[in-house]
């Protein structure tokens, strides 16, 4: 079974910063790599990625599924930047340096493959930070902490139940799927698209159907213990702010402002190595 | 008024706003602090409501008119509301796993204190107080999938002790537990009543698993009214619970067909404390010599034969070691064992589900491994524990005929295979009903006949009774004896000992990937090992067999069986 948001207990100092504090840093990090082009800067950030990958302590094997998803990604994104735009580069960096020509428009230039560079750039620096995010936060905790930074607690526990009802739900679909396989349902690459999304259908129902009373159970559990009484609630996950926390935040503001203020002297968003 | 009544009915009655009359009638009960009452009842009898009545889901999730009184603690039910009761009354719903709320077991435990703001040092504190009290403690860090069924029930009722509630109310705590957890789960109840001595309120309807404690009260429900009210020994002395569909203790039946006459001074309530005459015990022993030895049935040629069967997930789990069961034609099997004893592996691997096992796995001599899932499934018919897992069409014909319409089978045989079915099946009258406006029992059966209408040689059912009251136990069983004796073969998996008792000749014993026993099920039953290994319970017929001095236990159970059989038929 694959486990996509796959929480991972270990300790380590990421570990340790609050899941508000974490998804805050997530957003400035990712803000600061996708507004710039500014190589150096990226190359920083991909350099303070894998260090920070490395300090959590999570082991490349426990997310090598999401991790292989998004390299694949990353390949087609820019194959099809190549075919549609093989001339991007070139008017941004404003010089055109033939290496080789491919045929027809498909002339492979310097300024093409830096602009590839800063592409690839962006996402090796932000995907080891969302991986970090995914596998370093425990669903409730970031509950609490979502609700100690102003958000309902109705709210943040129907992430946390989200979260944690995921596998259950991974399990069910893989069950009922084998069922329907039985009776006949072609899942397999022999059936047309048409034949096979109706297929689904055939799993989505029924996964509906019993994901309807799990909740009605869970909706008549979570009340009968006082869900829902008080105005407030305190969580036994819950953790207070801590230096980390202020350092981490107060760090990722930092990059988002060198972010910000490199585009606003540079004039534009790209660090240009062709125009001396 | 009496300070010590905690929950007093007057005069109440229910009427769900859907439905166009009452569940509850005239409903008189008192119970008080420290007492131990049992609610009984088939399916739709209302102790269901009474129960939702008691924790005040009705009327805030369940809306409609209530009439008469219900005070709790001194106070109105409905003005309390639902909040204010669960701070009086802790509930334990039926679904373990539907009602792990938190993360972790600890989470878990702490929900309650968390929606009362506790702070959390405080929190913490109580929380590993409560766990002490139930013996989890140690897993306080698991997630719920690492934990056993039984440690999920205490998590449970952790979960509504941190409260320091004044009465506990079990909705039908046994239902998914297997024989030797319900046990423990009746013993875990049993102390806490005592250690907390709130009042304790158990809504089953499987009197004898709860028999397996001494209880102070039953009260026996029937269409919405309270039929009985009073010690349980008494009760068991007349002819009530056959009248309401409840299954008396199999030793009382026992004592019943032997012509025992019962009195409340025999404590037949307390198997422990059960007392016979020696001219009682003689007059059993003379029935079960008088009783015809059941006979065996001829030996079948082998239609499914596994050996040596070796698996292991690819995550690690080495879930099959060496199984070796044989299936024979026309046969009825039950494999039982706990959780996680490969039963269900052995079953997934059986219909190809799971593939890569070592060893010989065929069917009628082809290797199963030729076939895809697609092609066992024309021979091997796999029927999950939930209907509504399988259902996915919005009308009884069209779920039926999907199997074959994948097939590409022509319309005009489809329509007579599947009415043939649908007769079989005792659905033919439904068959343009939408699926949603069946019961339970009824979509069970509908998903029988949608693997049916494929023709299998042999069918699985995963729990084919799980959860369903002793009438709804009765007509499915029947109606899969009925189809066995039509020719097809039937696997049950199964935690219930009755059903393989009384259903299945055979029984085979799955215990850590390994089959420990494969024999009748009577003998599984009367030996202790196996019972012990298999987390089963031994029957009370064993032990009234050894209290009259009878030293064939497992012939006894047989032949009791097979009378009973006929008496019900």
């Amino acid at each position: 079974m694959i486990n996509l948001f796959n929480y991972i207990e270990r300790k380590s100092p990421i570990h340790r910063l609050t899941g508000a504090s974490k998804l805050l840093c997530l957003v400035l990090w990712s803000l600061a790599a996708m507004t710039s082009f500014y190589t150096p800067l990226l190359a920083v950030l991909t350099v303070g990625a894998v260090l920070l990958f490395r300090l959590s302590r999570i082991r490349i094997k426990d997310i090598s599924f999401m991790l292989g998803a998004t390299m694949v990604f990353m390949v087609l994104n820019n194959v099809l930047i190549f075919l549609f735009s093989p001339q991007h580069g070139v008017s941004i960096y404003g010089t055109r340096t033939v290496l080789f020509t491919i045929a027809g428009p498909y002339v492979v230039t310097a300024e093409q493959l830096f602009y590839h560079l800063n592409v690839i750039l962006k996402y090796l620096c932000t995907i080891p930070i969302v991986l970090l995010f995914v596998s370093t936060t425990n669903p409730s905790e970031f509950a609490a902490s979502l609700n100690r930074i102003g958000i309902s607690y109705r709210i943040s526990y129907a992430v946390a139940l989200a979260l944690r009802y995921i596998p259950d739900i991974q399990r069910e679909y893989h069950d009922i799927s084998l069922a329907q396989q039985a009776r006949g349902m072609e899942m397999s690459k022999k059936a047309s698209l048409i034949r096979r999304l109706k297929s689904v259908s055939g799993i989505l129902i029924p996964l509906v159907l019993s994901s309807m009373e799990r909740i009605d159970t869970i909706s008549n559990a979570m009340e009968l213990r006082g869900f829902g009484k008080g105005r407030k609630r305190t969580w036994y996950q819950g953790r207070k702010f801590s230096k980390g926390d202020i350092l981490a935040i107060a760090v990722c503001v930092a990059l988002m402002a060198v972010s910000l203020g490199l585009t606003i002297w540079n004039g534009n968003r790209f660090y240009n190595p062709f125009i001396a | 008024m009496d300070k010590d009544i905690v929950i007093s009915f007057e005069n109440f009655g229910f009427q769900y706003k859907a439905q166009a009359k009452p569940t509850l009638y005239d409903i008189n009960l008192q119970i008080r602090k420290g007492e131990k009452v049992l609610i009984a009842g088939p399916s739709g009898c209302g102790k269901s409501t009474l129960a939702h009545c008691i924790n005040g889901l009705i009327p805030a999730s369940y809306p409609g008119t209530v009439t008469g009184k219900l005070t709790i603690g001194g106070k109105n039910a409905l003005e309390l509301g639902l909040f204010g009761l669960s701070q009086l009354v802790g509930t334990v719903l039926q679904d373990s796993d539907g009602q792990f709320i938190g993360l972790t077991v600890a989470e878990d435990i702490a929900f309650a204190l968390e929606n009362d703001c506790v702070p959390t040092a405080q929190m913490r504190r109580r929380v590993e107080e409560v766990a002490k009290l139930v013996d989890v403690e140690r897993v306080l860090q698991h997630a719920p999938h690492e934990i056993s069924g039984g440690q999920k029930q205490r998590v449970s009722l952790a979960g509504v002790m941190v409260n320091q509630v004044d009465v506990l109310l079990f909705d039908e705590p046994l239902a998914n537990l297997d024989p030797a957890t319900g046990k423990q789960a009746i013993t875990l109840i049993d102390e806490i009543q005592k250690q907390t001595g709130c009042a304790v309120v158990i809504i089953e309807h499987r009197l004898e698993d709860v028999l397996y404690r001494r209880i102070d009260r039953t009260v026996v429900m029937g269409e919405g009214r309270i039929l009985y009210d009073g010690d349980p020994d008494t009760l068991l002395c007349g002819g009530l619970l056959q009248e309401s569909g409840i299954r008396e203790p199999l030793y009382v039946t026992a004592l019943k067909y032997a012509g025992v006459a019962l009195t409340p001074d025999m404590h037949p309530a307390f198997l422990p404390e059960l007392w016979l005459s020696p001219d009682q015990k003689r007059q059993v022993a003379d029935w079960f010599a008088a009783q015809p030895a059941p006979q065996a049935a001829e030996e079948a040629p082998i239609l499914l034969r596994a050996e040596n069967i070796d698996f292991t997930y690819a995550a690690g789990h080495h879930a099959l070691k060496g199984v070796t069961a044989n299936i024979r034609r026309g046969e009825m099997v039950s494999i039982v064992g706990t959780n996680g004893a490969g039963k269900s592996t052995f079953s997934k691997v059986v219909c190809g589900f799971e593939t890569g096992q070592a060893g010989v796995l065929e069917l009628n001599g082809v290797d199963l491994n030729t076939y895809s899932i697609k092609e066992r499934a024309d021979h091997i018919g796999y029927v999950m524990q939930n209907p509504n897992q399988m259902i996915s069409k919005v009308q009884i014909f069209d779920e039926v005929a999907l199997g074959l319409r994948n097939r590409g089978v022509p319309e005009q045989e489809i329509r007579e295979r599947v009415e043939e079915t649908l007769k079989i099946c005792g659905l033919y009258p439904f068959r343009n009903w939408p699926v949603s406006a069946l019961s339970y029992g009824q979509k069970k059966r509908v998903t029988i006949a949608a693997i049916l209408v494929l023709r299998p040689e042999i069918i699985l059912l995963d729990e084919p009774t799980a959860g369903q009251d002793f009438k709804h136990y009765t007509e499915i069983m029947d109606f899969l004896a009925s189809l066995n004796r039509q020719g097809v073969t039937v696997v049950l998996i199964t935690h219930d000992m009755h059903l393989m008792l009384e259903y299945t000749p055979r029984a085979v014993v799955f215990h850590d990937g390994r089959v420990i026993a494969d024999k009748s099920a009577a003998q599984v039953l009367n030996d202790p090992e196996t019972v012990a290994a298999a987390h089963l319970k031994e029957t009370s017929l064993y032990h009234l067999s050894q209290l009259c001095g009878i030293e064939e236990p497992e012939e006894f159970t047989r032949r009791f069986i097979a009378r009973d059989r006929e008496v019900r038929s």
